[in-house]
């Protein structure tokens, strides 16, 4: 294990909790609007703790309190589920998790804990950003829903203090340091074109999903590219 | 009722699919052709989560203070600004521009 004086391994804690910080306070918004869907403060506390997925969440309590059926409400949050088992296939080999350990590691599985992970270089700084950025969030996102559901509105909509700008930056700054040489740089464009066009044309959820088809379809026409094409994150695997 | 079983039910399928992603086996993930896409994934789904998180509002792409708080990360990054500073940044200029420019 690195020293934790590690001035790499500080960078990943600080990436992770200010992502942590910035969504961990939209469990606010989360608690307000699931009591206001109708559920008791017990089940939107519940649902933060059992559910775990931001867009999977809103989903849900969104067809409930427009009185959609049960059925209709599971079907749109599970759709916005799907990501996760890209993400889990993505972190596999990273956190490489056995047993009931994958328990809390498929629980903790959501955009942003992957998204510090897969950003990093090392493996270490891999798993450490999943951890610290996971259980940050899962943290503060369920204290916050907690709040939310207590207080309502009164601490006003987090947008005003732009948290959800803070989330679009965390995003890009992640996105970043990989934009370091042509392939990367293309498939980041063409994913983000596709994601952006199907937006209004699919449900929520799907065009995450066919980003990451861009994906696919460039490492399968790539095969007669030399190994450097691989470059800047090679040591995923 | 129908509640309780609509938060336990899609509990308990996101929680499947969470899971899934973790139990295929290690083999195929290093086979060549599977490592070049795991390799490029990261890439096009941050790109996709900077379009979602900034442009989309449910099922409709809009322009509103979060895409000037984009643009201002932009600008961070290009200064090799640290990623709090970033962060900061894009938030700032969202609250600042609804708070004093009446964006949405």
């Amino acid at each position: 294990m690195a020293t934790p004086t590690d001035p790499e391994r500080r960078a990943v804690i600080r990436q992770g909790l200010s992502v942590a910080v910035a969504t961990g306070l939209y469990g606010i918004s989360f608690g307000a609007l699931g009591v206001a869907s109708g559920l008791t403060i017990w089940q939107t506390c519940l649902t933060s703790l059992l559910l775990f997925s931001g867009g999977s969440q809103f989903a849900l309590i969104g067809v409930l309190g427009g009185g959609g059926g049960m059925g209709a409400a599971i079907a749109a949050s599970s759709l916005l589920g799907v990501r996760n088992t890209l993400y889990g296939l993505q972190l596999a080999s990273t956190l490489a998790p056995r047993g009931l350990w994958r328990v809390p590691v498929a629980q903790l599985t959501i955009d942003e804990s992957t998204a510090v992970s897969i950003a990093q270089q090392s493996l270490p700084n891999k798993r450490l950003g999943f951890w610290v950025t996971g259980i940050g969030i899962y943290a503060g996102w369920n204290v916050m829903t907690l709040v939310g559901a207590l207080v309502g509105d009164a601490i006003g909509d987090p947008k005003q203090y732009g948290l959800d700008a803070a989330a679009s930056a965390a995003f890009i700054a992640l996105l970043w340091p990989r934009l370091r040489s042509r392939q990367p740089v293309a498939v980041a464009i063409v994913a983000a074109v596709v994601a952006a066009a199907l937006v209004p044309v699919v449900p929520v959820g799907i065009p995450v999903i066919a980003a990451a088809l861009v994906a696919v379809v460039f490492g399968l026409l790539s095969r007669t590219r030399t190994p450097d094409a691989r470059e800047p994150d090679g040591a995923l695997l | 009722m129908t509640v309780w079983i609509a938060i336990i039910g899609a509990s308990l399928i996101a929680f499947a699919l969470k899971f899934a992603g973790y139990t295929v086996p290690p083999t195929f993930l290093e086979k060549p052709r599977v490592s070049r896409v795991t390799t490029l994934l990261p890439a096009a789904l941050l790109a996709a989560l900077v379009v979602m998180q900034t442009f989309t509002t449910g099922s409709s792409l809009v322009l509103d203070a979060r895409g000037a708080g984009l643009a201002a990360a932009i600008v961070a990054l290009l200064l090799r600004a640290p990623f709090i500073v970033v962060v900061i940044a894009a938030a700032a200029t969202a609250a600042a521009l609804r708070a004093f420019a009446g964006w949405a």
